[in-house]
């Protein structure tokens, strides 16, 4: 066998060795979700969307915690998308290149890899006693939104640093102040990345549960938030309820669930597919 | 290395624009960045209403000294500055000045044409929005008369709502520099306009120029030694961060004093 053979069998088994690592989460994905569907979708029904928490389990709807998810998910992005990109853009266009702003940009990307829990007692000590919100929506969204902000952070800058920098020339010598750059064509031209990095964190935030679990989230709660000072329980928690209960039906309640809580994260995840395609496109 | 530049006596010239003050004063000009010295002290007068063109192989240091003009280094990190510049009379790097009032009065086009992602009326019409010009009647006349200047007017005036992006290389150019009339400068920096443009396109920005200097001032920064000698009227040759030397195109390009510039001009190095 000379060395062309032997270098065309490598290059074949390289392939085969990539394909399968390729498949194994893909497959693995693919039985869960398989397995939570024959679990169940019968499960699903409009009384399943609408009902509120019981203890039997055919009567037991998600309505409460989805509602639940529902306010996390505005609070948070309410709170975290202005704070995010601002200092986004602080930390990419003002902000100097020295030491300080070094030291600043390993921490931020740092605080992307906290685990989430600790980000939990964070808001259990911040916003729960010394603030005194309680275990309230406020106090959750505010906890979740410390623990995405590296990542929309992040994402802004990546965003803002692909703007071409002859853009920005072209503005400034046509008599823009700084300001009016950035509003007029640095966010414009970033924004697909923005809220494609945006809508990411936020579905990370939607499926999170040991954080709000330490803030206070409730297992069962009788009726939907209708305040952000309001009790309230999120559907991850609803479903580490169910699972944790030993009758059959709260089994298939619990997959119910899981695909309700998956379907919320698949749709948020295209768009921000679809914003991403766009913004490339825009600035080809 | 002394630098030389042409002194002609204010009684002996014949063409009365040039007995105008100069539009742009150069004093003694020094550049670093951070420790690279990237111009070693230049003196040199612009005339109103010419072309002045900056030759010189890469690295000399001329598109440096042309971005002093509307302090465009200032974003360059580790860019520091010693001397003079003064244009209309005023200098441009004292403490107080307004950047943004310096850059109505002078406008840049670039290398590469860099129109904004957006439509081509609203390219040219962006230099009026910073001011907050609202005057939709205004802004739209000052539209149409700026891309007739760059006679781009008979090319778009059916699309004006279109992306800029969709032009061709040489359209978007002839935009930009639409884009930066609008904004009615009196002095126009060129930083390579045409070297990424084809040769008809090079043609019609270069045709576009010759008119523009009855107008405005231009300065011209140029790696093509023939457009040096067809458009401009004077022409500065840089080599090492000096400027090695300043006269008539015409001089330059026949009768250079300088040997250096003469082994540029005939190809011998650079």
């Amino acid at each position: 066998m000379n060395s062309i053979q032997k270098n065309r069998i490598y290059d074949q088994a390289f392939k085969i060795w990539g394909i399968g690592c390729t498949l194994f989460g893909l497959i693995l994905l693919a039985v869960f979700i398989g397995d939570i569907l024959i679990d169940g979708i019968m499960r699903i029904d409009w009384a399943f969307i609408i009902d509120l928490p019981s203890r039997k389990a055919e009567k037991a709807g998600i309505y409460t915690a989805l509602m639940g998810s529902i306010w996390i998910l505005l609070l948070t992005t309410v709170i975290a998308f202005p704070i995010g990109v601002a200092a986004g853009v602080y930390l990419e266009e003002y902000g100097k290149k020295n030491k300080f702003s070094a030291i600043l940009e390993i921490n931020i990307s740092n605080l992307a890899g906290v685990p989430s829990i600790i980000y939990g007692l964070l808001g259990l000590e911040v916003f729960v006693r010394i603030m005194g919100l309680g275990a309230s929506v406020l106090a959750g969204s505010l906890t979740l939104s410390l623990l995405i902000l590296p990542i929309i952070i992040v994402a802004t800058r990546e965003a803002i640093k692909a703007v071409p920098k002859s853009i920005k020339d072209a503005s400034y010598a046509l008599g823009a102040s700084k300001w009016q750059t950035i509003w007029n064509q640095v966010l414009p031209a970033s924004s697909g990345g923005i809220l494609t990095g945006v809508i990411l964190a936020l579905s990370r935030a939607v499926g999170e549960t040991a954080p709000l679990i330490v803030v206070g989230a409730l297992a069962y709660v009788p009726f939907a938030p209708e305040s952000p000072m309001d009790e309230f329980s999120v559907l991850p928690i609803q479903i580490f309820n169910w699972i944790s209960r030993p009758q059959h039906g709260f089994i298939e309640n619990a997959a119910a669930a899981i695909i309700i809580l998956l379907l919320i994260t698949f749709i948020m995840n295209g768009v921000a597919v679809y914003f991403r395609n766009k913004w490339q496109k825009k600035l080809k | 290395m002394e630098t030389v530049i042409e002194q002609i006596p204010l009684d002996k010239i014949v063409d009365p624009s040039l007995k105008k003050k100069p539009k742009i004063e150069v004093k003694d000009v020094k550049v670093w960045y951070d420790d690279f010295n990237a111009i070693k002290g230049i003196d040199m007068d612009i005339k109103p209403n010419t072309v002045t063109a900056f030759i010189g192989p890469s690295g000399c240091g001329k598109s440096t000294f042309l971005r002093l003009f509307n302090r465009m280094n200032d974003y360059v990190e580790g860019f520091r500055m010693e001397g003079k510049i003064k244009v209309n009379g005023d200098n441009i790097y004292k403490k107080k000045i307004n950047v943004e009032e310096l850059r109505k009065e002078i406008g840049m086009v670039f290398q590469k044409p860099n129109p904004f992602p957006k439509s081509i009326f609203d390219n040219v019409a962006y230099g009026l929005k910073l001011q907050g010009i609202t005057d939709k009647e205004l802004i739209e006349e000052r539209v149409i008369d700026c891309l007739k200047q760059v006679a781009l007017w008979d090319e778009v005036k059916d699309d004006l709502k279109k992306s800029a992006m969709a032009l061709s290389g040489g359209q978007q150019q002839r935009l930009c520099i639409a884009r930066t009339l609008a904004v009615q400068p009196s002095i126009i920096l060129m930083d390579e306009p045409t070297s990424a443009l084809d040769p008809i396109s090079t043609a019609k920005v270069e045709e576009l120029i010759f008119k523009l200097k009855e107008k405005y001032t231009i300065v011209i920064v140029t790696h093509n030694m023939q457009q040096a000698s067809r458009i401009s009227d004077y022409t500065a040759f840089f080599y090492l961060g000096e400027l090695i030397e300043y006269g008539k195109t015409k001089t330059i390009f026949t009768n250079p004093e300088k040997q250096q510039t003469e082994n540029y001009i005939t190809g011998r190095f650079g």
